[in-house]
């Protein structure tokens, strides 16, 4: 366990090295997010009634995006996994006493993690100053607060699971450039990074809500500004935690087949 | 959708380490001819131009599987994106007074911008590279236009997956919206497209010349090019009025994109807004003489 700690640790601390990148990728997407209320806003005056959730709500739901970008974003891998397959130190990670996806996947948490410390507080304090409606509203309640974060951690977990399945299966292939931009475009769109899920039609979104991508950004997001709420809000949680156990099951099963499987490249 | 801004599909195919030598030695061996050519002195740019992209175009034939895969994941990345145009539009009926076909009529043309900008420019997409791994200088000692050099280093022919989308886009919403298409309307849109291909293509230039003093891609700029294109989607006056103001008159993307789409739409008659797109065409100037400055400062880095 306290292997896995240090790796956790070293990913981290290197992580909050970039310090001027943050800085750089912060104020875009401090621009994103605030062109992306304005288009919801545009379509508000279009027609209030048709509005699935309420406008601060979206507002809300917008810059907690923003500022977690780092924790659900499908695009972020970590490079150096995938060089380290192509390249051949695939062997040397075999070598030590530890277990490949346990490693990777302690690293991806601290990544992510690291990213995220850096860029969401100045982002939060921001957003949380602008008029209502455009900024980001206080969370529905303390209850809710609470379930937020524990669902934030959650998200968290299961998107770094998804992201272990496209390592465990570069295992076997060397290129799968493709594979990765599917990926990506599958999970931008079914986790509602490109509209939120409430958007959809109603059917389309219970659909929805059931996939593992709606697992992510979605569930904390709307919990905080109540929009999930009661009932619904366990049922999320229950298919979070399912679908986090399911995909670390698969992705340890697949990578087990894969470290046997694994052609070590390169000389 | 707004990460983007970070991700370029292409960071993802870096790794394809074998892939990129090859394409390297295919590249010198065409160099080698390139100095014969030279030797005579007789070739134009225009030819050279040509000379590089058949380069690249016949190294990327090599790996045909991986080309079609790559264009259609393009076409994938930007479908995504219409999907949500589509759903939102399933809830709505019009923003601002635009309805669902009228937007993908705006949303198509601006992809189709910004993707042939992006084939042809990708070379100043990439310049940070460039800079950082000092091949920059082996450009500088050859005897031709610099900006002639970068622009062949690169062209991006996956990307058509994407021009696909927005063509297909493009048809559905021209045969859904209710005006009479006319040669004046059709000329409106031709000029957008050369008016858009130049405003992005200033805006790779900004972003490469910018390099020559950070030595590193500077992230903001994405706000610029795939921001644009991302929040282009809709008409820029759905923004409001201080956002049309800014993208008329400091980046112009509302001359290429709403005010001529006005005119597409029968919302104003004026024949002057036919040819407002390429006014902004003036972006290139700046951007060159920045560019120009860049490279007189520029020092080597890297080996």
């Amino acid at each position: 366990m306290k292997k896995y700690f240090s790796f956790f640790r070293l990913r981290l601390i290197t992580g909050l090295q970039y310090r001027t990148a943050a800085l750089a990728g912060m104020t875009t997407q401090f621009f994103w997010g605030f062109m992306e209320i304005m288009v919801f806003h545009a379509f508000y005056e279009a027609d209030p009634t048709a509005y699935p959730m309420t406008m601060e709500a979206t507002a809300s739901y917008v810059w907690l995006q923003q500022a977690f970008l780092a924790f659900f974003g499908a695009w972020m891998f970590e490079g150096e996994i995938f060089d380290t397959i192509n390249n051949g130190n695939l062997a040397y990670e075999l070598c030590r006493p530890i277990h490949i996806y346990d490693m990777w996947f302690v690293r991806s948490v601290a990544l992510r993690l690291s990213r995220a410390l850096l860029r969401c507080i100045p982002i939060l304090v921001v957003a949380v100053f602008l008029p209502k409606s455009y900024g980001l509203g206080l969370p529905a309640s303390h209850y809710a607060f609470m379930w937020f974060l524990i669902t934030l951690m959650l998200g968290l977990l299961v998107m770094v699971s998804l992201n272990m399945l496209v390592y465990v299966t570069s295992l076997f292939t060397i290129s799968g450039d493709g594979l990765r931009i599917l990926f990506c475009s599958v999970v931008e769109f079914f986790s509602g990074q490109i509209i939120p899920l409430p958007f959809f039609p109603e059917k389309v979104q219970r659909l929805l809500e059931l996939n593992p991508f709606a697992s992510m950004g979605n569930v904390p997001f709307r919990i905080y500004s109540g929009n999930l709420a009661g009932q619904e809000m366990t049922r999320a949680i229950v298919i979070q935690v399912f679908w986090l156990l399911s995909l670390i099951a698969l992705g340890r099963v697949i990578g087990a087949g894969g470290e046997r499987k694994a052609i070590i490249q390169g000389g | 959708m707004r990460e983007r801004q970070l991700y370029r599909a292409d960071d993802n195919m870096k790794f394809n380490g074998k892939r990129f030598c090859d394409v390297k030695n295919v590249v010198s061996d065409g160099e080698r001819k390139e100095i014969c050519i030279m030797k005579k002195q007789k070739v134009s740019g225009l030819r050279l131009y040509i000379h590089y992209l058949s380069i690249i175009f016949r190294s990327a034939m090599q790996y045909k599987v991986s080309f079609l895969l790559m264009a259609l994941g393009q076409f994938l990345v930007s479908f995504s994106v219409f999907l949500g145009v589509y759903f939102m539009f399933q809830r709505f009926s019009n923003v601002k007074g635009f309805t669902y076909s009228e937007v993908l009529l705006c949303f198509s043309i601006m992809l189709m911008e910004f993707s042939l900008a992006e084939i042809w420019a990708r070379g100043f997409d990439t310049f940070p590279s460039m800079i950082r791994q000092g091949t920059f200088d082996r450009v500088l000692l050859r005897p031709r236009n610099e900006v002639l050099q970068v622009l062949g280093s690169k062209f991006e022919l996956v990307r058509i997956g994407k021009v696909l989308q927005a063509l297909v886009m493009f048809v559905y919403g021209m045969t859904h919206v209710e005006v009479r298409w006319t040669a004046a309307k059709v000329l409106t849109v031709v000029f957008m497209l050369i008016g858009g291909i130049g405003l992005f293509t200033g805006l790779f230039m900004i972003y490469a010349a910018l390099s020559f003093f950070t030595l590193e891609g500077l992230e903001f700029m994405n706000l610029f090019t795939d921001g644009a294109r991302e929040y282009g989607k809709y008409p820029f006056g759905v923004y409001g009025k201080r956002m049309l103001q800014l993208t008329t008159f400091v980046i112009p993307y509302a001359l290429v994109q709403h005010y001529p789409l006005l005119y597409i739409l029968d919302r104003r008659d004026n024949p002057f807004y036919i040819f407002l797109p390429l006014l902004a065409l003036w972006f290139m100037i700046p951007s060159y003489g920045l560019w120009h400055y860049g490279v007189r400062k520029y020092k080597s880095s890297g080996s």
